[in-house]
């Protein structure tokens, strides 16, 4: 089982949940986060307008999945299609292990909680 | 007694009580989050403590004849408003007038407390507030509207530009002075929106404001409500054009403080000027107050909220370009445009006037304040780290770290 946590554009979330859902992967949660990469950041006041500063650190979207090991590929492909527009500040996927999943309403462990 | 007259007098009455809520928010959303309600606490302490104190002491000491202080300060005579019956009036029930003034003396601290945000200890600003109407607001106020001798001196003030703007924005120099900078200071509002429904609120409240202290329903009021509006349009779009001239955007919190700027700035003028009176005062509030932010904090003093920029230079260039402007046919009194030059002497005098008094008073009460052991006028490292919200009041403005 592998936790699959890609940082998007805010505005691309939308089309991501919709090509998720599209190839069968409904379970999954997101967050705002704030963070910075190769994207410049933006100018902002500091105060009345008379100051400004740099906010180099951008508002993304961290989604977060986990499933089984066969469905890593798909998933990961239908997010990318979904999220990518070609400039930069993209975001990143980043994939890892998951050691047990377990269902709270029955106690379905691993494989049978996906 | 004149209903007419009465009536707005209490309608402007409630006017200027609803500015302090709206200077609350204006203030509120420009700090960091975890201050937020720590910033408006010190709004509504000044409505809680100052109504109480207005109607027992505060109004006597301003308005009532002080004997031979009469050019200072008023008497104790109308202590707890004894003596004044429900018939009293001049035109207007003198309760009204009281109940107005109070507005007045309620928002006068509070605008100070821009100076002190994010690091002011709650106690400690209680106690200012007992000490600086008493010792501070009352004497400035009676000198110019309670028959002392800056009314004497035939100072124009219509409706508070030295007694509430000046006056706050010398004491916020006083108190940033001595409390010392900000740890970390924020980098953005932490709230647009309250501060520009803040400033809506306060140029709502302005009307009040403004053409209440004319305490009469007639021509003049109706004049000073539209110059008033004037002024803040005015000094909104030129804070606005300025900013995108200098800084390639205009942002929400200067085009609603340029709104403020100019409100401040036409507050003395507003019984006295007539529509280009008000445009210039507009145009110059907007110009004045924008640049006079950064030079504030090259300073390297922490006026967090940038009290003195907008009413203590606001109100100064208010109080003489009210010398400038005035014309006889509205006020009663000729200005500089008119071939008077003295007016704009005289208001010189009241500004250097109330920059000296208040300045030197308020450092005085603030530093004893400070030496005093259990007050002090400093929230503790931790405390300013954590945030006043939860160290000074145990709440937090919003809930959102998905706690239910």
């Amino acid at each position: 089982m592998v936790k699959i946590e890609a940082i998007i554009r805010p505005e691309r979330v939308n089309q991501v949940v919709q090509a998720l859902e599209d190839i069968g992967c409904k379970g999954f949660h997101f967050v705002n986060v704030t963070g910075q990469g190769q994207q410049q950041g933006v100018e902002v006041f500091t105060g009345r307008g008379a100051t400004t500063t740099s906010r180099s650190s951008l508002p993304k979207t961290l989604l977060v999945t986990v499933v089984k090991d066969d469905q890593k590929d798909s998933v990961v492909e239908a997010i990318i299609e979904s999220a990518r527009s070609g400039n930069i500040g993209d975001g990143k996927i980043f994939v890892s292990s998951v050691g047990e999943v377990i269902r709270v309403r029955t106690g379905d462990r691993n494989e049978d909680a996906l | 007694m004149d209903s007419g007259h009465t009536a707005w007098v209490l309608v402007a009455s409630a006017f200027v009580f609803l500015m302090t809520p709206g200077l609350a928010f204006f203030y509120g959303g420009l700090v960091r989050a975890k201050n937020l309600v720590n910033t408006i606490m010190l709004s509504f302490m000044s409505i809680a403590v100052v109504s109480i104190i207005w109607v027992l002491w505060g109004y006597t000491l301003s308005f009532s004849d002080g004997g031979p202080l009469q050019r200072w300060v008023g008497g104790l005579s109308e202590f707890g408003l004894s003596g004044i019956s429900t018939d009293a009036n001049d035109g207007y029930s003198i309760l009204a007038f009281v109940a107005f003034q109070m507005m007045f003396a309620i928002i006068t601290p509070a605008l100070i407390t821009g100076a002190l945000v994010e690091r002011f200890k709650i106690s400690t600003y209680l106690v200012f507030l007992l000490l600086w109407i008493t010792l501070v607001y009352a004497p400035i106020c009676h000198w110019v509207w309670g028959g002392g001798w800056l009314s004497d001196l035939g100072a124009l003030d219509f409706a508070g530009g030295t007694v509430i703007h000046i006056n706050a924005g010398v004491a916020a120099v006083a108190a940033a002075f001595l409390l010392g900078k900000r740890r970390n200071p924020g980098r953005q509002p932490n709230n647009v929106p309250y501060v520009v429904l803040g400033a809506a609120i306060l140029w709502f409240g302005w009307f009040g404001f403004n053409a209440g202290s004319q305490l009469a329903a007639d021509g003049i009021a109706s004049s000073a409500f539209l110059v008033t509006n004037t002024a803040a349009a005015t000094a909104a779009l030129t804070w606005g054009v300025v900013s995108q001239i200098k800084n390639g955007k205009m942002g929400a919190v200067g085009v609603a403080t340029g709104a403020v700027a100019g409100l401040v700035a036409i507050t003395p003028a507003a019984g006295f000027v007539g529509i280009y009176g008000a445009l210039a005062i507009g145009l110059g509030a907007g110009v004045l107050c924008f640049f006079a932010v950064d030079l504030i904090n090259s300073t390297g003093l922490d006026d967090a909220l940038d009290v003195f920029a907008v009413h203590g230079i606001g109100g100064i260039w208010g109080a003489i370009a009210t010398g400038i402007f005035a014309v006889e046919a509205i006020g009663g009194t000729a200005g500089l445009i008119e071939g008077n030059w003295e007016q704009v002497l005289i208001q010189f005098y009241a500004v250097a006037a109330t920059l000296v008094y208040s300045g030197i008073v308020t450092l005085v009460i603030l530093k004893i304040l400070d030496l005093i052991p259990g007050l002090g006028l400093r929230a503790s490292e931790s405390d300013e780290n954590i945030g006043l919200d939860i160290s000074q009041h145990g709440e937090q403005a919003s809930v959102d770290d998905g706690a239910d």
